[in-house]
């Protein structure tokens, strides 16, 4: 039988989409809701087995996850997702990503931080799906919108405030700000503020991973990168050229489209030929699954199933979620255009309360040990201010150090000495 | 192109012989140079008219230690290399491979990526059998683009590979001014220092014959505001094998340029390893009356200008600065204060060239010491025309630099 992600070819029901419209009125976007939201991604793949759709063509490749998926619902009913340690483990990921993210645009009004700031308010499923179920040793790489997956990957709340106030103990020394969060400890390999540019930074960082296993022969190699990108990446050249890259050598990459629908102010379907972007994945080999990226266990199950892909040799998949952010692209976005009942549609969708729900519903946790991750996460966030309120801010000394790992690149000055032993001029580099 | 670069095989073993009838007794026996003339390095200039001079590339050669230091040897010390192993004799795409596979063997984490690179050995054959050698994961063919697979070789870069990527033209680069510039040169800063990026990148670039403007491209001019890259230009063999390694083994992110004209010129080079440093620039010719400071392919035009020029009775001080990124100002400097003249001569366009960020290096250094305006010759400001004739214009030539010094030394 072929192996579920092969050559998935497989869509969800067909779209009536209204290419004309300028404004995303919901009426013309339907995508695949089932009733109950937390039933995780099995009915999707279950509907879609089944012939009622009449994808024979398709059905076959589906089969086997389904299969997987059918399997784990028969064995005990009712079966959760998730166990409760897992389930508070999300939620306090979700929590601090939401509380840090209100948190920065707190402090930019104030003036504490400046230049572009992109918050990920809604997104959070997508990172805590995804990131959650990585080992420290894998690898991540996102774009501006980048605070949360540092905090997912386990950056700490204060690195990633320091930085935001460009103070010298922030995660990158104050040097890189709120679109570059960088951290070797964590393997967050950045922070890109170009679109796409960090998709073949992501693919070099798989090469290497299947390079440690075949050349150096570091047998248990299976280290795993994760690129996140958004909609409007997805016309933009790198990525195509790193989608046939990955699924030409088989690389262990998960390329995670995070679908807002906006890219600043154009939307996805005035900019898209095809906007269904995970039918973009089997045109090069791998397979392209679509799922509810407001819901962070359906998230989570097509990550796990997409990374055991990968660490297994298996190669590359794209995911597209479908997600939405709830505040404007930057903070610097007065966010016009868009319509405010799609807004409030979303909002209803939003996945910490929905989590939450889910959470009280199947008796996993109770409020009062939601709440108290709540408080918990609100003091993280206020030490975090605290700390980089009272963090140096950097010398005049740390301009010139880092521009070269060795400083010899600076070259011979006139007196015939490299300049970085002229104690005036810098000392070239120094450690983080 | 073939035929030309058949004649240099014979060329080089003629003129390796003493009693070279076409070497001027005078300029080997000049008695400026304190160290004995060895076994010279031949190569050939093919004007485009067809035309063929053979000229010897008088020069000192320093036996670089492994041991970098800031200073450029001076010229004696070169001496004791000739009486140490003779050494092997290759042209200079030949040294880069060897210089290449000798890293290779030495390290496993150096990889090479690029188009054609595996199976095809390069299109300048740099790569040769190394896919055979070395598998081709380590040496690794990639799709055509440009963008991405230099990023991905960044990419690995930052995760712990020391990858080669190779740009088929320097022109094709181009395409990867996104990932040179925004990552290759600044993420080791812009992580505070968590990332470093040992990655080389090479190709040919250059003006070479008639291929036409898009592959006649001079990319050092658009690289070198980077910062927090390093670029060098190779011109001989033995400068070519070093530069090789030593970009291997740097930690910084180096772009080395090859020429297309120079691959197939002939020179002996050591047997033992050696790496040249990659910011100092070679004395080529020292004298007294002038600095000329050039790199690559123009080398050879000012070394036979330089022939016309003591003839004539001049003494140029001819330097090859190598380094295009960072200068070596103490070279240079020490050149300007014993000559208090100065000609750059190189192929990049006039405007905003390297040419252009020396004569400002230079002024704003060694103001105090120069007797005449810096002058210096470039292509002109024109997209490299496919006609011989046009295209031997836009380059400088030889008889424009003998004009030149005249000039400057009035």
């Amino acid at each position: 039988m072929a192996t579920a992600f092969s050559t998935a070819k497989f869509s969800t029901q067909p779209f009536p989409l209204n290419p004309t419209s300028t404004t995303s009125h919901d009426s013309s976007i339907v995508f695949a809701r089932p009733t109950s939201q937390f039933l995780g991604s099995t009915r999707k793949f279950r509907l879609t087995s089944s012939s009622k759709f009449n994808l024979s063509r398709r059905s076959k490749t589906v089969v086997a996850v389904s299969d997987v998926v059918k399997q784990k619902k028969s064995k005990s009913s009712p079966s959760l997702l998730i166990t409760k340690e897992e389930g508070l483990d999300l939620y306090e990921d979700m929590v601090l990503g939401r509380a840090f993210e209100d948190m920065c645009a707190q402090m930019y009004y104030r003036g504490k931080m400046f230049g572009f700031v992109h918050l990920y308010n809604g997104q959070e499923a997508v990172s805590t799906g995804f990131i959650k179920l990585l080992k420290q040793q894998d690898s991540v790489v996102s774009t501006y919108r980048d605070h949360v997956h540092a905090l997912s990957k386990g950056v700490p709340a204060r690195a990633v405030m320091s930085e935001l106030f460009g103070k010298t103990t922030g995660c990158c020394r104050g040097q890189g700000g709120s679109m570059h969060m960088f951290s070797r400890e964590h393997n967050l390999l950045g922070g890109f503020a170009f679109i796409g540019e960090g998709i073949p930074v992501a693919t070099g960082a798989a090469f290497t991973s299947k390079y440690k296993r075949e050349v150096l022969k570091e047998a248990d190699c299976d280290h795993v990168t994760l690129a996140f990108f958004g909609d409007g990446t997805c016309n933009n050249g790198q990525f195509f050229e790193c989608l046939n890259m990955a699924a030409l050598w088989k690389l262990p990459i998960v390329f995670v489209v995070e679908n807002n629908l906006w890219a600043i102010g154009m939307s996805h379907l005035r900019a898209t030929s095809d906007p269904h972007i995970y039918k973009k994945g089997p045109a090069f080999g791998m397979p392209g699954i679509h799922v509810d990226g407001m819901d962070v266990l359906k998230v989570r199950e097509v990550a796990k199933e997409a990374i055991g892909r990968a660490r297994r040799g298996e190669g590359p998949t794209l995911v597209e979620c479908e997600t939405y952010r709830f505040r404007g692209h930057s903070l610097a976005d007065p966010d016009e255009l868009r319509d405010p009942a799609e807004k409030a549609r979303y909002a209803a969708r939003d996945p910490i309360t929905a989590l939450k729900k889910y959470l009280i519903e199947n008796s996993l946790a109770s409020e009062a040990e939601l709440k108290t991750i709540e408080k918990k996460i609100d003091e993280v966030v206020e030490d975090a201010v605290e700390f980089a309120d009272e963090s140096p801010v950097p010398s005049r000394s740390q301009l010139l150090e880092n521009v070269f790992a060795d400083p010899k690149g600076f070259g011979i000055g006139p007196d015939g000495r490299y300049r970085c032993e002229d104690p005036k001029f810098t000392e070239g580099t120094a450690h983080v | 192109m073939a035929a030309i670069f058949q004649g240099v095989g014979a060329a080089a073993t003629l003129s390796s012989s003493p009693s070279n009838s076409f070497v001027p007794k005078k300029f080997l026996t000049s008695p400026r140079r304190s160290f004995s003339v060895r076994k010279v390095p031949s190569y050939v200039v093919v004007r485009s008219d067809g035309s063929v001079n053979f000229d010897l590339n008088s020069k000192s050669r320093r036996a670089q230690q492994l041991v970098a230091n800031a200073v450029a040897t001076k010229a004696d010390s070169s001496a004791a290399s000739s009486s140490s192993n003779p050494g092997h004799e290759l042209l200079l795409f030949e040294a880069l491979r060897e210089g290449l596979e000798e890293e290779m063997e030495r390290d496993p984490r150096v990889c090479v990526m690029g188009e054609d690179v595996g199976h095809y050995g390069g299109s300048y054959k740099v790569t040769k059998d190394l896919a055979k050698k070395f598998g081709d994961l380590r040496v690794l063919d990639t799709p055509i683009a440009e963008n991405s697979f230099t990023g991905m070789g960044i990419g690995a870069a930052m995760t712990g590979l020391r990858p080669v990527v190779e740009g088929m033209n320097m022109g094709f680069l181009l395409l990867a001014f996104n990932q040179i510039s925004n990552n290759c040169g600044m993420l080791h800063y812009t992580s505070g220092g968590q990332f470093t990026i040992p990655i080389v990148i090479r190709g040919p670039g250059g003006v070479g014959r008639q291929l036409g403007a898009e592959h006649s491209q001079r990319l050092e001019s658009y690289f070198q505001s980077i910062p927090g890259i390093q670029m060098v230009a190779c011109s001989t063999p033995y400068n070519a094998k070093g530069l090789m390694k030593a970009a291997i083994r740097s930690e910084n992110p180096v772009i080395l340029f090859e020429h297309v004209l120079l691959y197939n010129l002939k020179e002996r080079i050591p047997d033992e390893d050696y790496i040249c440093n990659l910011e100092e620039a070679e004395m080529v010719r020292p004298g007294e009356h002038v600095t000329i400071l050039t790199y690559s392919r123009m080398r050879y035009h000012v070394m036979q200008a330089a022939k016309t020029l003591v003839n004539k009775g001049y003494d140029p001080e001819v330097i090859d600065i190598r380094s295009l990124k960072p200068f070596d100002l103490y070279t240079i400097g020490n050149s300007v204060k014993k000559t208090h003249r100065v000609l750059i001569v190189e192929e990049c366009m006039r405007t905003g060239g390297i040419g252009a960020s020396l004569t400002a290096a230079i002024t704003e250094n060694f103001n105090d010491y120069l007797d005449a305006p810096i002058m210096c010759l470039s292509s002109q400001d024109v997209p490299t025309p496919y006609a011989g004739t046009l295209e031997e214009w836009t380059v400088v030539q030889p008889a424009q630099i003998v004009t030149a010094v005249e000039q400057l030394c009035r």
